[in-house]
């Protein structure tokens, strides 16, 4: 009773304490659902994206909100866990939220039904069903970022173009992660083996991916492939770079894919010393040189506070920061179009088909997003791993736009 | 459940095998039945049904895994596997022969008994931690299968998208749709374990745990009661499965992975090995505690932290606190939340006259 008395008068003490939110100068607050994975098995992505996600939005906020609006980003951590996902879901929808950032594959996959029935858009950037890039089919799941199958299109594409402008006779090895997210490019790999006239070979990691010796040794002693492309995910990368250095295949013939690249993974390979030559693909810029950075940095300063510590690890801060954009920019086209501030998932999921010619100074690709083509282009960069950092060699650029879209009018007719 | 006995004055084996031992028995379970029939899914906001269906789930679940567990004293590691087994048979049904939920449903049921009953084949041999081990091996190979036989996984995303159910022309898809649809199905489980541990099959399976040399000699068939405890197991785990998929609307196999097993072993561990109230109460726990936690830790994180620490910290401590709390709950009662209530109710059958 005792503790009880306690606690309540912490509670009381606490809201007399916080100052009020100074609601009065805006015009109320439109809620964006953040689900995270901070102590799961993809950590290392989510203790880093989550909080570029959160101060973004809160450097929105700090200059008025979107059109008078402010905006309140509801985060819940779900392990990289189902059943969490689907209450955290829930959650989101009843504290009104129109638009929602989910995290993790098999969490948009459990709730894609739901988001469709409830006419509120999920976002699966970088991750996800390749398939859900058809507005037609899904509605309401936005990519909004290269899909796997867009991915394993451009590293094809860079390829052939490090190789000098043809693939024909060369050979091409494919490490991947035996799940379904592993195994998503194979089919586009495929076809575009047959169409290039590359030799295709895939070797598969199963998890937790953390024992590949035979695999690598296959790869770069017997296959000996002009060229590797790799997709793995969490600790995985980190192996791959370290066997392929030991059992000595040049790094600079290796492109990961997209979660296979950021600074984590490089350091707990041995560093960016050991990785020299590396080539990663990237859905968002990369580096701490971008104008939103700044005004992040700027806001921080302005509290008296130190710039967080996520934002040295750019790859993974940046995209955190993208996704919270790509939201924003959502919600700012729905209230453009509604300036009540009454709008609802429809409306952010038309906000979505609206995003256009939007880059946020570099950091975010020059994405179009249309009601048919929820990808908004496929868009990827890749940056290589030179003197101690990552650095660009290419600009934003997508590939075989044919061949993904017959996949996806496959899926569609399932 | 709730009521106070005022001594055992029992005379015939029929009383004593009894489902409700005293009148008022009767009007508890009544009285539950209007509380969770209609004052719940009517006054609650839909979100907190959405937790109410993944208890329910994890319930039916867990009660399958303490009968092979709790009842006949076989450790499986398979359940999980046994869940997608169901899943993607009743997914496939769904699919490419358009059949009707209540088929795929039971198909879905058969399948995994079928396949567990395989799986449980090594349980004739060893015991204990070794068959654990053979239980894990089934978990692995099943994944496996589902996970790169495109035939049974639909494609190498390994997903299948389900119709919604439906009564007639009447589609359930709203959580408390939901609801009601799940809840028969607890009733259901609930009520056929309850019935099957008191009946011949129940006893046997009892009397295996206990020692099963002895049960033998008794004249217990213990090769087909130990396979037929693994097929009812995984019966209901199929059930589980095909419940999960109906409720997300697609069969996707990493939402069966090995973490799921070892889930539900934690829930019947901290509920009660063998008991029905128990698999109830562990379900509840596990599913509905981080969840506490966390509102806790949002209302009360914001005294002590900075807004992005406390999003960084909830997660953290919410894993530290679940893992002290069953430690704690486990010295407190090793024999479980369902000895922890007899404990109580049994204190309170003599209070105020203790002695």
């Amino acid at each position: 009773m005792r503790v009880l008395s306690i606690l309540t008068a912490l509670v009381l003490a606490g809201g007399l304490a916080a100052p009020a939110p100074s609601s009065a100068q805006t015009k109320g607050e439109i809620v964006i659902g953040v689900q995270c994975d901070r102590t799961g098995p993809t950590q290392i992505v989510g203790t880093v994206l989550c909080p570029g996600f959160h101060d973004y939005i809160a450097l929105v906020n700090s200059k008025g909100g979107v059109e008078g609006y402010k905006i309140k980003a509801l985060e819940v951590d779900n392990e990289y866990k189902v059943p969490p996902a689907v209450e955290s879901y829930e959650r989101h929808k009843k504290e009104g939220a129109v638009t929602i950032a989910v995290y993790g594959t098999p969490q948009i996959y459990a709730l894609a039904a739901k988001l469709t029935e409830d006419r509120i858009p999920g976002t699966s950037p970088g991750f996800g069903s390749a398939a859900s890039a058809d507005g037609v089919r899904y509605p309401y799941i936005f990519p909004a970022a290269a899909t796997y199958w867009s991915q394993g299109a451009a590293a094809v594409d860079f390829v052939k173009k490090q190789l000098g402008g043809s693939l024909k006779g060369k050979k091409i090895a494919y490490i991947f992660y035996d799940n379904p997210a592993g195994r998503e490019p194979i089919e586009v790999l495929e076809d575009l083996s047959a169409r290039e006239g590359f030799q295709l070979k895939i070797f598969a990691v199963p998890p937790p991916g953390v024992e590949m010796g035979a695999q690598v040794l296959d790869i770069a002693q017997r296959f000996r492939p002009d060229f590797v492309i790799g997709h793995l995910f969490g600790g995985a990368p980190a192996v791959s770079i370290k066997e392929l250095k030991s059992k000595g295949y040049p790094l600079r013939k290796v492109v990961s894919l997209v979660w296979g690249s950021a600074e984590v993974n490089i350091e707990a390979a041995g560093g960016f010393a050991v990785a020299e030559g590396y080539y990663t693909m990237q859905f968002a810029g990369v580096g701490q040189d971008y104008p939103v950075l700044n005004e992040i940095r700027e806001m921080y300063k302005k509290q008296g506070k130190p710039a967080p510590k996520e934002m040295a690890s750019s790859v993974y801060y940046n995209r955190g920061v993208f996704i919270a954009a790509v939201h924003v920019e959502a919600i700012r086209n729905a209230l453009k179009a509604k300036p009540d501030g009454k709008i609802t998932g429809v409306d952010t999921k038309a906000g979505f088909e609206k995003i256009a010619n939007f880059t946020l100074g570099g950091l975010v690709p020059p994405l179009k997003i249309t009601s048919t083509d929820h990808e908004g282009g496929g868009l990827v960069q890749i940056w290589q791993v030179k003197g101690g950092k990552f650095e660009k060699v290419t600009d934003w650029f997508s590939a075989y736009p044919d061949v993904v879209a017959k996949h996806i009018k496959e899926a569609a007719a399932k | 459940m709730f009521h106070r006995e005022s001594g055992v004055l029992k005379t015939t084996y029929e009383a004593d095998m009894a489902l409700y031992p005293l009148p008022i028995a009767r009007w508890t379970v009544a009285a539950l039945a209007v509380v969770f029939f209609a004052v719940i899914p009517l006054a609650l906001h839909q979100y907190y049904l959405s937790i109410a269906n993944l208890v329910w789930i994890s319930v039916i679940g867990a009660l399958g895994l303490n009968i092979l567990v709790g009842y006949t004293g076989q450790v499986s590691i398979g359940h999980g596997a046994f869940m997608s087994v169901g899943a993607y048979t009743a997914a496939n049904l769904a699919i490419r022969l358009g059949s009707p939920w209540p088929v795929n449903l039971l198909a879905g049921g058969l399948m995994a008994a079928a396949v567990g009953g395989v799986v449980g084949i090594p349980s004739l041999r060893i015991k204990g931690l070794y068959l654990a081990i053979a239980t894990l091996a089934g978990q692995l190979i099943i994944e496996w299968t589902i996970n790169h036989v495109t035939f049974i996984s639909g494609g190498v995303q390994a997903s299948i998208d389900v119709p919604r159910p439906r009564l007639g022309s009447y589609v359930i898809a709203s959580q408390r749709e939901m609801y009601y649809f799940l809840l028969v199905f607890v009733v259901l489980a609930i009520v056929g374990t309850l019935n099957l541990v008191r009946s011949r099959v129940g006893r046997a399976f009892i009397a295996i745990r206990d020692q099963d040399i002895a049960a033998e000699i008794i004249g217990i068939d213990i090769f087909r009661y130990k396979l037929l405890a693994f097929a009812i197991s995984s019966f209901y785990a199929g059930v589980t499965g095909v419940l999960y998929t109906y409720y997300l609307g697609i069969a996707n196999y990493e939402q069966f992975q090995i973490g799921v097993s070892i889930d539900y072993l934690a829930m019947i561990i901290i509920g009660g090995l063998g008991s029905v109230l128990g698999s109830v109460l562990g379900a509840i726990f596990v599913t509905l505690l981080p969840i506490v936690i966390r509102y806790a830790m949002e209302a009360f994180g914001g005294l002590f932290f900075a807004p992005q620490t406390v999003l960084n910290l909830i997660p953290n401590l919410r894993l530290m606190m679940f893992g002290a709390l069953i430690i704690l709950f486990l010295i407190v009662e090793p024999e479980g939340l369902n000895r922890l209530w007899r404990n109580i109710r049994n204190y309170f059958r003599i209070w105020p006259f203790a002695y």
